[in-house]
């Protein structure tokens, strides 16, 4: 199937108003294992789009502001500085139906100097059977504000089949810091196409977590980092499980443009019975820059592939760029080890397996950590 | 409490330990000199159980239960405990979640971590960028949450400096009772290349490996002096 024909397999979201509607508890509960808490006091603002309708959407401290993208674009002029500036608008099929027929998205600016504390949570909810969700979302970070955003990802506990394309375009002010949690849980046979870019600024930090453990038909994403600015920072961390019938073709990279600008890449991934590719890329365009990219991969069962891509690029001779990568089985070594401090050869590797999807970051919800609970369960049927 | 009968032992094909006899009483601390790829190693890693380590004839008893075959866990359990010499890296597992597992509670581990001066570390990933001194003391710290009775030990001084030498020796000397004069229950085999570990943890015996067999017992003080002087091959001789 190609990007016109996955397209048109799924119908567009009916206009529906969900605003009258209360989610069931067994939807709340999805959600929370798609990282987001609806009801706790703990965040700084949410967001919540079910279909193509934004059911929710609210700003908790005076230093930010969330609407829906369609409500910005009116708001400030179309967003000139920012629509389409960090991503292309031509870039494949996926992108142009996005400029063609845009559903919605989120807009959050956090205003300069703003220091939020608290998580901003943002959801993109795919309700009913069959169709697709278009949605692009512009975040600002103005000069020295701090944010912490988490998005869920998911879809209705009963959906199996769905189409989501994500433009996301991030602007990192002059010495500003964003944390960005990307959760996904979607269902077998939903297809998802994101489609990032983000643009940094002099000494601003982006840090991207990126968690996905749960079966998905096909993701196929890149997000790419510029940094522009002298001293910024750009990490992406992963952490993926692609059970039978997942396949996954994930990506980051970094353009460093600026001088004295770092660049991290960390992917941990797991197979059992699904298809991965790691990829990695990071390019080098000016001195006294500093690049890492590291792939881990586990094969828990005799299906499924990994593959690790990891890609170097220097345009500049003063750089300093490497990597590392290692696919296979977890090391007899590491099970013996912990077996001679009296584990049994099961709690050995799902300690092991436990670790390798340690994500502990702060403002996800508890039941995160039964989901990799699970994760773990399934492993050890693999092995 | 451990006896090794006739044991001889393959690794990768390759014939490693070749009849090895070795007694060590309860209370009782042994140290095993030897050139490298003497069998040192593996004889510590046959006792732990150890896959690759193929057990082609002899017996090993421990506490009067023969454990040729016993899985790893069980020795363990049984009151075994090793420090690695070149422990592999735990990504995303704790120092703490170890010694939890170790200790069979996290306040355990903690004291012991706080009393050793290696608290700090508690949150770091297992062994990723310890250095070597680090890792001897991450070991330590986790036989010391294990508690063993008989406590296994490849090269605890290499790589460590002077400074945390002193406290890698009295991790060792509270692991072997070493405070105690009399009715010590804990045993130890020490492997020591340099034999620095002799300066600070008394030994009850030594013993010198060559090509897989034990060539030599004795005092491990003389035997260490012998080894300094005339090297591992006069030192065999002149007690064979």
């Amino acid at each position: 199937m190609d990007d016109q024909e996955l397209i048109k397999a799924f119908k567009p979201a009916p206009e529906k108003d969900f605003s009258s509607e209360e989610l069931s508890e067994d939807e709340l509960l999805r959600l929370r294992h798609a990282g987001i808490e609806l009801n706790t006091d703990k965040k700084a603002g949410s967001f919540l789009q079910i279909n193509q309708a934004v059911k929710h959407c609210q700003a908790v401290p005076e230093g930010v502001e969330i609407l829906p993208i369609k409500e910005a674009l009116k708001k400030y002029d179309g967003l000139k500085d920012y629509w389409w500036k960090a991503v292309e608008k031509d870039k494949d099929a996926f992108t142009k139906e996005a400029d063609q027929d845009l559903d919605n998205g989120y807009f959050i600016r956090i205003k300069k100097g703003a220091v939020v504390n608290y998580p901003i949570q943002s959801c993109l909810y795919i309700r009913d059977e069959g169709i697709s969700q278009k949605v692009h979302n512009i975040v600002i970070v103005e000069e020295g504000a701090k944010a912490n955003i988490i998005t869920g990802c998911t879809t209705h506990p009963h959906l199996k089949s769905g189409l989501h394309i994500g433009v996301s375009e991030f602007f990192i002010e002059k010495g500003a810091y964003l944390i960005f949690t990307m959760i996904h849980n979607w269902a077998e046979d939903v297809y998802v196409r994101p489609r990032t870019g983000i643009i940094l600024k002099e000494r601003s930090v982006f840090v991207s977590n990126y968690i996905s453990l749960k079966g998905v038909k096909s993701v196929q994403t890149f997000p790419t980092a510029y940094l522009n600015g002298e001293g910024a920072m750009a990490s992406f961390n992963s952490v993926v499980v692609a059970p039978k019938g997942s396949s996954l073709d994930l990506g980051s990279r970094v353009v460093l443009n600026a001088p004295k600008s770092k660049a991290e890449i960390i992917s941990r991934t797991i197979s059992y019975g699904g298809s991965v590719y790691a990829r990695g890329h990071l390019i080098g365009k000016a001195k006294e820059i500093k690049a890492h990219l590291e792939c881990q991969g586990l094969m828990l069962s005799k299906s499924g592939v990994i593959r690790a891509i990891p890609e170097l690029e220097a345009h500049v001779p003063d750089v300093d760029m490497s990597h590392e990568a290692a696919v296979g089985r977890i090391a007899q070594e590491e099970i013996e080890y912990l077996m001679a401090r009296g584990l049994s050869d099961e709690e050995a590797v799902s300690t092991i397996v436990r670790g390798f999807l340690n994500v502990k970051i702060e403002g996800l919800p508890p039941e995160l950590d039964d989901e990799i609970q699970e994760v773990v369960k399934e492993c050890q049927k693999g092995m | 409490m451990l006896h090794i009968e006739d044991l001889w032992v393959e690794v990768h094909g390759k014939e490693v330990l070749k009849g090895i006899n070795l007694h060590i009483n309860q209370g009782e601390t042994h140290c095993l000199f030897g050139k490298n790829g003497s069998g040192k190693t593996t004889l510590l890693m046959t006792i732990m159980g150890f896959s690759g380590y193929k057990v082609k004839q002899g017996r090993i008893t421990f506490k009067g239960e023969d454990i040729t075959y016993m899985p790893t866990n069980q020795r363990a359990k049984l009151g075994i405990g090793i420090s690695f010499q070149r422990p592999p890296t735990l990504r995303g597992v704790k120092l703490i979640d170890l010694l939890t597992i170790c200790a069979g509670s996290k306040e355990i581990g903690q004291g012991l971590a706080k009393l050793y001066g290696f608290d700090h570390f508690l949150e770091r990933d297992v062994n990723l960028g310890f250095s070597g001194g680090e890792i001897k003391k991450s070991e330590l710290l986790q036989l010391l949450a294990q508690n063993p009775d008989l406590v296994l030990l490849d090269e605890p001084e290499s790589g460590v400096d002077i400074e945390n030498l002193q406290i890698i020796a009295e991790m060792i000397r509270k692991l072997l009772q070493k405070d105690r004069r009399r009715n010590r229950t804990k045993s130890g085999l020490i492997i020591t290349h340099t034999g620095f570990i002799l300066n600070y943890v008394t030994a009850d015996k030594g013993h010198v490996m060559l090509d897989g067999k034990i060539r030599c017992e004795g005092n491990p003080v003389e035997i260490f002096q012998g080894i300094q002087k005339f090297g591992y091959l006069e030192c065999v001789q002149c007690n064979m």
